[in-house]
């Protein structure tokens, strides 16, 4: 082998020379090719001379002279990963129990919500702490919310989240035998509508998306409602917006009805 | 010389059990998605029956059948017992062991990824784990191909490498360098943050790494198959090959142009600059060129064949041909559906083509047609060739044979065609649900109601295969004759060292690999803001 490898690796062997030879050159110019010919044929690339050429063909990020287009609202500034509020303390949700004395006559006295507000008991810490955070930026606006949350600290939200997501939730409560509606389980994919199921519970939850089971029916339809008009819009991706918008008003009532269905009361 | 029998056949037997439950969820996958059946209302069923599909079909079943392959061919080409057979069953244990850690968590519903892995995606980190023991235990094959070549090079100077082992050689270092990709990606991205150590990735950086491994992994897959073409087919028939040298010049191409074409899957990613995908595209003009030599090649060597059999004129060598050989039967199959797949394939390495079909069902016909269609029917092929020499028992029932090959050819073009078709109309693949009522779509309903039909035919092919295999298990052993691989008309007293070893084809590969995926693996991975939040799956938060 070792004396094999020294002769190939020679000038004088034909198959070393014109095997590299050949690769070298398809190389050469498939590169010349993609990276200067290609970027020139283009019209709508502005290009500021051949250095700039490669540069665009290579994926380097441009720096633009233009400043960035400025949305007209204010978008949210939350970024939420998997750790995020992981591990509360008890002085954490401690704390979060007495500064929850000034939500409970809208939530309620143990995050259940009479006023066809959210229930926030159990709900997960990071939606709670998106949702303050969001309201005190302004990038979602609500008249009785805003001013609340306004003089909350961040440690106020970690807090009210810990406690929130540590009191127990309202079981969901589904009936066997009746299947969920359409929109819940399967979307609308015609539409580019996701299952509401894939993100907000009963097939799976994705990380930023309320825990919906039991929440009131008016807050949930008020709220896809206000998606759908664009009123509401700390949604980052859009992605809330796109889906109310294309949903029609009866999968609206079907999936509000469907996650605010409880057992009747007892008499 | 097979010495190494029991080895072989547990390749083998694992990786058409594990192929024959695959089939089973693929055929499974088919029916709920299509309109023969209600909609089974939970598509996390459909995403996990598909990872299981595809991490056996694409990780284990092949590996299998190229390690097990491989040991026999490195026992009766070489004729020398297999070195580090305990090495070779320790493979064997980490690739069953990592199928099994891989499936549990699959089964269980705490990583439906699919194969491809998806980041931002995470799933269970044992599913990762199980993969990754799976690879290493090939590695362990790739490293035995090496040391028992080099063990005869050593006994046998200056002769040439035997066609076969030449080609099984170069294929597992194909696949050594192919896995590097996906390895670094599995280790250094996902299974940190699957480990909890991390809740963030670097979703672009993973999908150029695992483009790395996810073109050239189908000519690993193809390795088996191009060496049953050239070393199989012509002796079964009464042939010859046309060219030992065309045949080896054949192999060490797939070596240098597997690599440097990747990126054709990522044509559709924001994260790779356009110069480097036409790189890459260009690059994967060039597998033509060993496709081309090896479809010349084999017509010849059959054309040998028929000739030597009475074949007379421009086409009567065709008639000539031993039709009711199930090698032959199988071979020319798999012609035909390597001709459909690799002209699909034009498309889907050309970028404004590729855009009409990008993300649809045209893929998955595509890559059905090629593996599923061109390289199994083979690997059944190399099964009934080999079997009667590992369990020493005749396999009698040619017609079952045949019957299974025609059904296999029948339902993979009754499954793919249909697929290609809709996915010119736009239907997206990686969907568990099609809303058959909507007006838009009623008019696919009879394509997906077809290529479901042709799961079925599928899975009765597969049993047959099965039945063949198993019929003779009680039948009285039988004396044969060393197995052998088919010779060359002109066979090598000595050839070129280009064509007796590996450096130089190595070299242009770990060459082309540096030039077309170095410069944007770096610019991501240097970059400190590419990473999203990780996306978990299976009910974790």
């Amino acid at each position: 082998m070792s004396d094999e490898a020294e002769v190939l690796f020679s000038r004088r062997n034909p198959w070393f020379i014109r095997s590299v030879g050949v690769t070298a050159g398809i190389f050469i110019i498939v590169a010349l090719s993609g990276f200067v010919l290609l970027p020139y044929l283009q019209p709508d690339l502005k290009l500021a001379g051949l250095w700039d050429a490669i540069c665009s063909a290579a994926g380097v990020i441009h720096k633009s002279s233009e400043q960035p287009v400025q949305p007209d609202f204010k978008v949210s500034t939350v970024a939420l990963t998997s750790q995020t509020l992981k591990g509360a303390t008890p002085e954490s949700i401690g704390r979060g129990a007495t500064l929850a004395h000034q939500c409970a006559i809208c939530h309620g006295p143990a995050g259940v919500s009479r006023a066809d507000s959210p229930n926030l008991a159990g709900e997960y810490p990071s939606v709670v702490y998106k949702e303050l955070m969001d309201f005190k930026t302004g990038a979602r606006v609500n008249a009785v919310m805003t001013p609340f949350a306004l003089h909350l600290s961040d440690q106020d939200m970690i807090d009210l989240a810990a406690y929130y997501a540590y009191l127990p939730r309202l079981p969901a409560y589904h009936p066997s035998g009746a299947t969920p509606p359409r929109i819940v389980i399967s979307g609308a994919p015609m539409r580019g509508i996701a299952p509401c199921g894939s993100c907000h519970g009963a097939l799976d939850n994705k990380l930023g998306s309320p825990w919906l089971d039991g929440q009131p029916e008016a807050y949930i339809k008020a709220q896809l409602q206000a998606f759908a008009s664009g009123a509401r819009r700390n949604d980052i991706n859009e992605q809330m917006r796109n889906i109310a918008r294309r949903m029609t008003p009866e999968e609206i009532d079907e999936a509000a009805r469907y996650y605010a269905a409880q057992p009747a009361p007892r008499t | 010389m097979l010495t190494s029998k029991r080895l072989i056949l547990a390749h083998f037997w694992l990786a058409f059990a594990l192929f024959g439950l695959a089939l089973l969820l693929g055929a499974w996958q088919m029916l709920i998605r299509s309109p023969l059946h209600a909609w089974i209302s939970d598509p996390e069923w459909y995403y996990r029956s598909v990872t299981a599909h595809g991490t056996v079909m694409a990780y284990v079943f092949p590996t299998l059948v190229a390690m097990g392959f491989g040991y026999a061919i490195s026992e009766t080409t070489l004729e020398q017992p297999l070195i580090g057979r305990r090495w070779a069953w320790a493979g064997f244990a980490l690739v069953l062991v990592g199928a099994v850690m891989a499936m549990i968590p699959v089964s269980l519903g705490l990583a439906s990824v699919l194969y491809t892995f998806y980041p931002p995606l995470i799933g269970n980190p044992f599913y990762y784990i199980g993969v990754v023991l799976a690879v290493i235990g090939s590695w362990i094959w790739v490293a035995l191909m090496s040391i028992n070549l080099r063990a005869w090079k050593r006994a046998n100077p200056g002769k040439p490498v035997p066609l076969p082992m030449f080609a099984n050689v170069a294929g597992s270092y194909l696949w050594a360098w192919t896995a590097i990709g996906a390895a670094l990606e599995l280790l250094f991205q996902i299974i940190p943050v699957a480990l909890g150590l991390k809740s963030t990735i670097d979703a672009g950086l993973a999908r150029v790494l695992f483009s790395w491994t996810l073109h050239a992994i189908v000519y690993f897959w193809l390795f088996p198959t191009y060496i049953a073409y050239y070393t199989i087919v012509p002796r079964a028939i009464g042939g010859k090959i046309y060219s030992d040298a065309m045949a080896r010049i054949a192999f060490v191409l797939f070596l240098v142009v597997a690599m440097p074409i990747g990126m054709h899957h990522t044509f559709a990613d924001p994260q790779v600059g356009a110069g480097f995908k036409f790189i890459h595209s260009a690059f994967t003009a060039l597998v033509a060129l060993p496709t081309f030599l090896t479809v010349f090649t084999i017509c010849a060597s059959v054309e040998i064949a028929g000739r030597l059999r009475g074949g007379r004129g421009f086409f009567g060598w065709i008639a000539a041909l031993p039709w009711r050989n199930p090698i032959m039967l199988a071979a020319a199959f798999s012609f035909v559906m390597l001709g459909f797949g690799g002209a699909g394939g034009l498309i889907n390495m050309s970028y404004q083509l590729d855009t009409t079909i990008h993300n649809t069902q045209w893929i998955t016909g595509h890559f059905h047609l090629i593996f599923g269609g061109a390289i199994v029917i083979m690997y059944f092929a190399i099964a009934y060739d080999l079997w009667p020499h590992l369990t020493g028992r005749p396999l009698a029932s040619l017609g079952l044979m045949r019957a299974q090959l025609w059904l296999w050819f029948i339902g993979m073009m009754v499954t793919t065609f249909p697929w290609h078709w809709v996915g010119i109309l736009g239907m997206p693949r990686r969907m568990a649900f099609f809303d058959y009522t909507s007006p838009a779509l009623a008019p696919e309903a009879i394509y997906v109601t077809l290529s479901a039909a042709g799961g079925v035919i599928l899975v009765l092919s597969g049993i047959l295969f099965f039945a063949v295999l198993l019929r003779r298990q009680t039948a009285p052993r039988v004396e044969f004759e060393a197995y052998r691989f088919a010779v060359a008309v002109h066979p090598p007293a000595a050839v070129p060292a280009a064509l007796n070893g590996y450096g130089l084809w190595l070299a242009l590969m770990i060459g082309l690999t540096v030039s077309n995926y170095g410069f944007p693996i770096a610019q991501l991975a240097l970059r400190a803001d590419t990473s999203v939040p990780a996306v978990f799956v299976g009910g974790r938060e």
